[in-house]
């Protein structure tokens, strides 16, 4: 149990000419667990984006011959060298690791792209909603309530009928839905730097009002939405994972993580490492993610918010 | 005069990342039954973490007790295990604390607080602690105690839930109350109130109080003992009115000057320039040599931390050739 | 408390308003209808059905004819399960769902608070560290992953339940178990993050400067303000928990709600939609209703109004 006094003195002695913004790299930085999962998460991306190039097989070429077969199998290419298939094969005898990678590019994406629709939507709506304050501010927020009481679920579903399976679109509905938790984050940012004094002092030099939002309110409600942001990723990824195990999601012969982990799930007695290597990709990516964003939350010391 | 509560050499330090904080760093003090001994200095001057560490009420790790003795009533404090401790805290030994406005559990009612020590040191059932309650509050002048004890702290102002920790800290009847700085974070008409109040419970009562303070004002009123802080070392020591009549040593000095009631109209603040040091790198020397102290630098241990040394009958002062008012007796 | 209650049932009723009329409207601006089934249907036989359903009348007539159902009690049939009526349907399913979910959030509260309290009071030790990295790869595992494997190892190996199915009284447990830990883990790093935020308030201090045994630190000082987020997460949460998860009855083949939600989105059942998401909207209300008691139960500060 921690209780009781810290002396003061324990806190680090000023630093003049040290940002806000230096303070929090170097508090990450002395997060080693934060630090390594950083890494680890560029290893991932090098891996998927640049893994395929450097990979012998194509993961779109079946192999009935060499259907299921276990990590470690060997198999002669066109031009008569043999190769390894490092993770096994899958059902159709295409090579595992090859298409983690492609299915990796695909779930990555869609953690990217979704996540900067939902920041876009989010920020925009919740520091309107914030700095116009009062009545406008009440209606807005009324309506983020009311979207919350819709099953999420079924919202997704039914953006993705309506925009077709275009893959593009999909990341656009997932990002649709996933602003709104970021709206009230900054809401409740905005709305608090709003009444602080440098927003008056601004106000009072007859700033207007969208340079005061962008040159001040803006860059000092950037802390939370990076440490969401960051959470949003692995939540995203986790949806569309959700989706494509459904069926609802990437459609084949592309793949994601979680199309991949659903065909490992239907095959997991005959063929464990069909799910267990998407699964621990899977996995170890979203555990980083978290990690780090978890660190940054640290490092930038914001409070509250989800846990 | 028997004491009360004997502190001798205690060191306190606290291991963190950035190396070793030496917090306190062997300081003694004695209280008398009955005394009031006031304990001034900076923030971070170490004056809390010597009172808390007494109690067990110091994170560990990283605070960690490095050595000296507490002897209470028998008991050497600094040997207890913390379950021995609790026994004391809240029962022998009570505090109080700088800001009501947090030191009190919002989620709970203010009579639960008020006699969860009678409760949990003398056993007494609820109906029989909850009469005490209300006489408790009745004694800290606080109205309507009835109902005032089924209410929460968010319903007090300020002075009144100052009022409730008293009461609280003094429900079991502790020899020593310890009061860490109770006025600081309290309106300026509220404190003289708060003040008389402590003033007046402790000569009914008749329990020994460490006072703990940056306000040498306060002192001053409620004070037979004074002890002065600085960097986590004990710089001056002796009877309230000794002290403010011969301050010997230049920080001392440099805090009284401090005082705004006791300078001249029209006259700027006076300020101690700089900032105490850092306590994890101490200077080898006499710690107030950086900060142009009225004392004369030049003349300031630069090689060894400098002793304590009785100048005058039961007067204490670091003794630094540079700092000492009148140079030092040899 | 009259007042807030009123209060809270006039928003109720809009919130539902909106989401009856949200669900109603967009349901119908996705392509295709209730009959629109990939085997070819006559169409003097879609002509019956369309008249039949009201699906051929204007659409504010259709809206307002079916709030008027909707207001007396009636569900309407659903249109893609012929001859069902939506509230049979809730009515069988809905209460598999409950069960396995009430028990899911059993589960996850009985092991994420002990093991959020644990790892605030016990904070940087092993048994923060341990508790804490397991409640991260519980969250970075998703049901989908865990689900396969608790059946591998508690249905196939060991053989104590069945696979999939809801045929006897203990299938209710791997689903719960799959559906609990991740809630669990959520739960361990809300109850830690507001154990360690109230553990350092000053009136944790004077508890212990009372002589308050830790464990009653802990459990009558810190537990009330530490638990404040994790009632205001699991207000919202449980009406997710409650309607089911269509993964989770995929996964073990259970005839639960949560298969609803998304079968009839692509069944285009215009009537069972609605159904579903009215009964999930009320339910998240009432929630959060109750949630709003509970924290000012807990909170004396916070005014019902």
């Amino acid at each position: 149990m921690s209780t009781a006094v810290i002396p003061a003195t324990l806190a680090p002695a000023i630093r003049p000419g040290r940002s806000l913004w230096q303070d929090a790299w170097a508090r990450l930085r002395k997060n080693h667990l934060a630090v390594a999962c950083g890494f680890v998460l560029i290893a991932v991306v090098l891996i998927c984006f640049v893994g395929p190039r450097l990979s012998p097989w194509n993961p779109e070429v079946t192999n009935l011959a060499l259907k299921a077969s276990p990590p470690g199998t060997m198999e002669t290419l066109a031009d008569g060298s043999m190769a390894k298939h490092w993770f096994g094969t899958d059902t159709l005898g295409r090579d595992l690791l090859t298409r983690i990678m492609r299915g990796g590019q695909v779930s990555l994406m869609v953690g990217l792209v979704a996540t900067s629709v939902a920041l876009l939507i989010g920020v925009a709506y919740g520091a309107t909603a914030g700095y116009l304050g009062g009545r406008t501010d009440a209606v807005m927020m009324r309506f983020v309530d009311v979207l919350y009481a819709l099953p999420f679920m079924i919202f997704v579903i039914l953006l993705t009928t309506m925009f077709g399976k275009s893959m593009l679109l999909m990341y656009m509905a997932i990002g649709a839905v996933e602003w709104l938790t970021m709206s009230r984050i900054v809401r409740a940012q905005v709305q608090g730097l709003a009444r602080q004094e440098f927003v008056e002092a601004a106000r009072s030099l007859g700033l207007s009002t969208a340079v005061i939002l962008f040159r001040h309110i803006i860059p000092n409600v950037l802390g939370p939405v990076i440490v969401y942001a960051t959470l949003t990723v692995p939540a995203v990824m986790l949806l569309e994972a959700a989706l494509s195990f459904l069926g609802l999601g990437v459609q084949p012969p592309d793949s994601s993580w979680g199309t991949l982990i659903d065909d490992g799930a239907t095959n997991m007695e005959t063929s464990p490492w069909l799910l267990i290597y998407p699964a621990a990709f899977f996995s170890i990516t979203l555990f980083c993610l978290n990690f780090a964003g978890d660190g940054l939350r640290d490092a930038l010391d914001v409070r509250g918010g989800k846990d | 005069m028997s004491a009360v509560l004997d502190v001798k050499d205690l060191q306190v330090s606290f291991h963190t990342r950035n190396g070793v904080v030496r917090a306190v760093d062997r300081v003694s003090l004695k209280v008398g039954a009955g005394q009031t001994v006031g304990i001034v200095g900076e923030s971070g001057s170490g004056k809390s973490v010597t009172c808390y560490s007494l109690l067990g009420l110091i994170p560990q790790p990283p605070g960690r007790i490095e050595g000296g003795t507490a002897m209470f009533g028998g008991l050497d404090l600094l040997k207890l295990s913390e379950k021995e401790l609790q026994k004391v805290r809240g029962s022998r030994i009570s505090m109080i604390f700088q800001d009501p406005m947090t030191s009190l559990n919002p989620y709970l009612k203010i009579g639960s607080q008020l006699v969860e020590p009678l409760r949990l040191h003398e056993g007494l059932d609820k109906a029989a602690a909850w009469k005490r309650g209300i006489a408790a509050l009745k004694e800290v002048g606080i109205p309507e105690p009835t109902t005032r004890m089924e209410q929460y702290p968010h319903e007090f102002s300020g002075g009144m839930r100052q009022r409730v920790m008293i009461a609280m800290a003094l429900i079991t009847r502790p020899e020593l109350l310890i009061a860490d700085e109770p006025t600081t974070a309290l309106d300026v008409t509220i404190q003289q109130q708060v003040l008389d109040l402590i003033k007046d419970l402790q000569k009914r009562l008749g329990i020994a109080v460490v006072f703990i303070t940056h306000d040498l004002a306060v002192v001053h009123e409620v004070c037979d003992v004074v002890n002065v802080m600085y960097a986590g070392r004990l710089v001056e020591s002796a009877a309230a009115a000794d002290l403010f009549a011969h301050p010997r040593h230049a920080y001392t000095r440099a805090l009284m000057r401090s005082i705004p009631a006791l300078q001249k109209k029209g006259e700027p603040l006076y300020t101690i320039p700089g900032l105490p040091p850092d306590l994890s790198y101490l200077p080898s020397g006499c710690a107030f040599r950086a900060r142009q102290t009225p004392g004369r630098q030049a003349l300031c241990l630069i090689d060894r931390q400098p002793p304590l040394q009785e100048i005058a009958p039961g007067h204490w002062v670091q003794a630094c050739p540079g700092c000492v008012e009148g140079g030092l007796p040899l | 408390m009259l007042r807030f209650t009123l209060n809270r049932l006039a928003q109720s009723i809009v919130v539902i308003l909106v989401v009856f009329s949200l669900t109603f409207f967009m349901i119908r601006l996705a392509p295709g209808d209730p009959f629109a089934s990939p085997k070819a249907m006559p169409p003097d036989v879609r002509k019956v059905l369309v008249e039949r359903y009201g699906l051929d009348k204007p659409l504010a007539v259709q809206y307002f004819t079916t709030m008027g159902s909707y207001l007396k009690g009636d569900l309407l049939p659903s249109m893609s399960y012929q001859g069902m009526w939506n509230s049979k349907i809730i009515k069988d399913a809905f209460p598999i769902s409950l069960i396995i979910g009430l028990s899911a959030l059993g589960v996850a509260l009985g092991l994420g608070l002990p093991a959020g309290i644990i790892a605030a009071v016990r904070k940087n030790t092993w048994l923060d560290y341990g508790p804490m990295s397991l409640a991260l790869i519980g969250i970075c595992l998703p049901t989908f992953v865990m689900g396969p494997i608790l059946i591998a190892i508690f249905g196939l190996k060991w053989r104590l339940f069945n696979v999939a199915g809801w045929f006897e009284k203990t299938d209710w447990v791997l689903p719960a178990v799959t559906m609990g830990l991740i809630y669990a883990a959520y739960i361990a790093r809300m109850t830690r993050g507001g154990m360690l935020e109230v553990l350092n308030q000053d009136y944790i201090r004077t508890a212990r400067a009372k002589g308050v045994p830790g464990w009653r630190v802990v459990l009558v000082h810190a537990l009330r303000g530490g638990l404040l987020p994790v009632v205001a997460f699991l207000g919202p949460a449980l009406a997710g928990i409650t309607t089911g998860s269509f993964i989770i009855e995929k996964i073990f083949n259970l005839p639960g709600l949560g298969q609803h939600f998304v079968s009839s989105v692509f069944n285009r059942d215009y009537s069972l939609i609605l159904a579903t998401v009215v009964l999930y909207a009320v339910l998240l209300v009432a929630v959060n209703f109750l949630t709003d008691l509970l924290v000012a139960w807990i909170n004396p500060k916070v005014r019902l109004s």
